[in-house]
């Protein structure tokens, strides 16, 4: 999967989470929870949908680098080609 | 048309599920209705057979309205294993005097027009058309896999379910997706605001009423208290930590098991304040406070949430979210708590001292967790802990057996293993 591609995943599974936000204009280097009003759960919601779609297994230590757009798209490329 | 909160005053239905002549056995969802808390499916609590339907789709009436008249005799009266039994006391709903209606209410009487013999046989009114509803047949293989609300919203779109992509638990069709699927039909308006499965204003009326008859009505007391959740949270985190995702707790569902457990020992603060009496609740359903995205807040209910391993809370408690957000709640979990639990999350303020929701008498509230100085052993430590509180009404417990309740919580969260 492409970097583009693991973009779109995970602006589609936010979109879900937040779907009146205005995704085109998240600053990306932004933590996620306070720009799209997310609370634990839907955090939590968020990391299963990543993990039910792109196989890849998140621990919960690993949740830090999940709070950015950007963090979590170079997380999830690592991941992505390790698995 | 059932009490759906002490806020409800009427309520308009959108969708039958059952046709006149089908059986229903109890807990089965009837219908749907629109209520200012969103689409709520009415569960029946009786079994028989569907006679006659007496409010259409697209009607608006007070709550005490009958909607349909329920055939019992015959032998129809079996248990539906697996539900949760409801209190005895509790009669079916379109018996139910309506707690809340204005005396000006007919309660037993259909609502005037058309004489309730002919309504089944004629179509609604057109002037006032109701939402296009798939047919019962075509929607048979859909109805399982999407919520009401995505129904709904799907007809007023004109927008073919088969073509949704269902993110929901189990690939449901959630309101969600009915939008990003309108949203990516070609020719789609992008002016078109995504709508919640609730009218924020309508909404917003339901907490203000609410909220003031318990403020004008119900004295309140307030406790707190400072929980340390070291071991909790550890317990938690080595849980967690061999779990894929899907299965992995929230310090929430902890809150939730501790309160629902602790209020076995303090039963007074389980229950209604009811013509001048308390009356306990059958059961420990909290009601978990949900906040929506948009404004407002709904607490259905967890029903049993004592007897539940956590777990099973846990994927409660994510399908409740889901479904208080996405439409879809159920008419038993609006009218069942026998408390509410307020847990603020991870980026909420640091105590939460709530306010009754009537007729309920005590409100348990969770505020984030922190790390602060902690005294240990004569020294300073740095803990996790949170702030507990509770808001009880005076008029059926006093604070010493509310500080028992805090207490019972506190020890409970000592020993997450025993939860």
């Amino acid at each position: 999967m492409t970097e583009a591609e693991l973009r779109k995943t995970v602006l589609e599974t936010l979109g879900h989470i937040a779907p009146e936000a205005d995704l085109s204009a998240l600053p990306p280097s932004k933590d996620l929870r306070e720009e799209l009003d997310i609370d634990s759960m839907d955090f939590l919601n968020f990391v299963i949908a990543l993990h039910e779609k792109l196989g890849v297994d998140i621990p919960e230590a690993d949740y830090p680098h999940l709070v950015t757009l950007d963090g979590a798209i170079a997380y999830l490329s690592e991941r992505h080609v390790r698995s | 048309m059932p009490s759906l909160g002490a806020d409800m005053e009427a309520g308009t239905l959108v969708e039958w599920l059952k046709k006149p002549g089908e059986a229903v056995k109890r807990g089965d969802v009837v219908a749907v209705v629109e209520t200012q808390k969103g689409a709520i499916e009415i569960e029946i609590f009786e079994a028989g057979v569907l006679d006659r339907i007496l409010v259409q789709p697209g009607e608006q009436v007070p709550v005490g309205t009958p909607l349909a008249i329920l055939r019992t005799d015959g032998a129809a009266h079996e248990p539906e294993p697996g539900l949760p039994q409801p209190p005895p006391e509790r009669p079916p709903p379109p018996e139910r005097p309506p707690p809340e209606a204005p005396p000006e209410v007919p309660p037993v009487e259909p609502p005037p027009g058309i004489p309730p013999e002919v309504r089944p046989e004629i179509p609604p009114p057109p002037e006032q058309p109701p939402v296009e509803i798939p047919e019962p047949e075509a929607r048979g293989a859909v109805r399982l896999q999407s919520t009401p609300a995505a129904r709904r919203r799907a007809a007023e779109l004109g927008l073919d379910l088969a073509g949704v992509r269902g993110m929901g638990p189990e690939g449901a069709i959630t309101l969600a997706d009915v939008e990003a699927g309108a949203a990516a039909r070609p020719g789609a308006r992008s002016s078109e605001r995504p709508r919640a499965g609730f009218d924020p204003s309508e909404m917003r009326k339901a907490i203000a009423t609410a909220m003031a008859r318990s403020k004008r009505e119900i004295p309140h007391y307030y406790l707190t208290q400072t929980v340390e959740l070291r071991r909790a949270l550890a317990w938690l985190e080595d849980l967690n930590r061999e779990r894929p995702p899907t299965e992995r707790l929230l310090p929430a569902v902890l809150f939730l098991k501790a309160t629902a457990l602790a209020l076995r020992k303090i039963p007074e603060l389980n229950g209604f304040w009811d013509k001048d009496a308390f009356r306990p609740g059958a059961g420990i359903h909290v009601g978990w406070a949900i906040a929506l995205r948009g404004g407002g807040l709904v607490a259905p209910a967890i029903h049993d949430a004592d007897h539940r391993p956590l777990p099973e809370l846990m994927a409660v408690l994510r399908d409740l979210v889901q479904r208080a957000r996405g439409g879809g709640l159920r008419s038993s979990e609006l009218t069942d708590p026998t408390i509410t639990v307020t847990s603020l999350g991870e980026r909420g303020a640091e105590t939460v001292i709530g306010v009754i929701y009537p007729p309920q008498v005590a409100i348990v509230g969770f505020g984030r967790i922190v790390e602060r100085p902690w005294a240990v052993d004569g020294a300073l430590a740095v803990r996790p802990m949170v702030s507990l509180s509770l808001a009880a009404d005076h008029r059926a417990s006093d604070g010493h057996r509310g500080g028992f309740l805090l207490a019972e919580i506190e020890r409970l969260l000592q020993e997450p293993e025993s939860l």
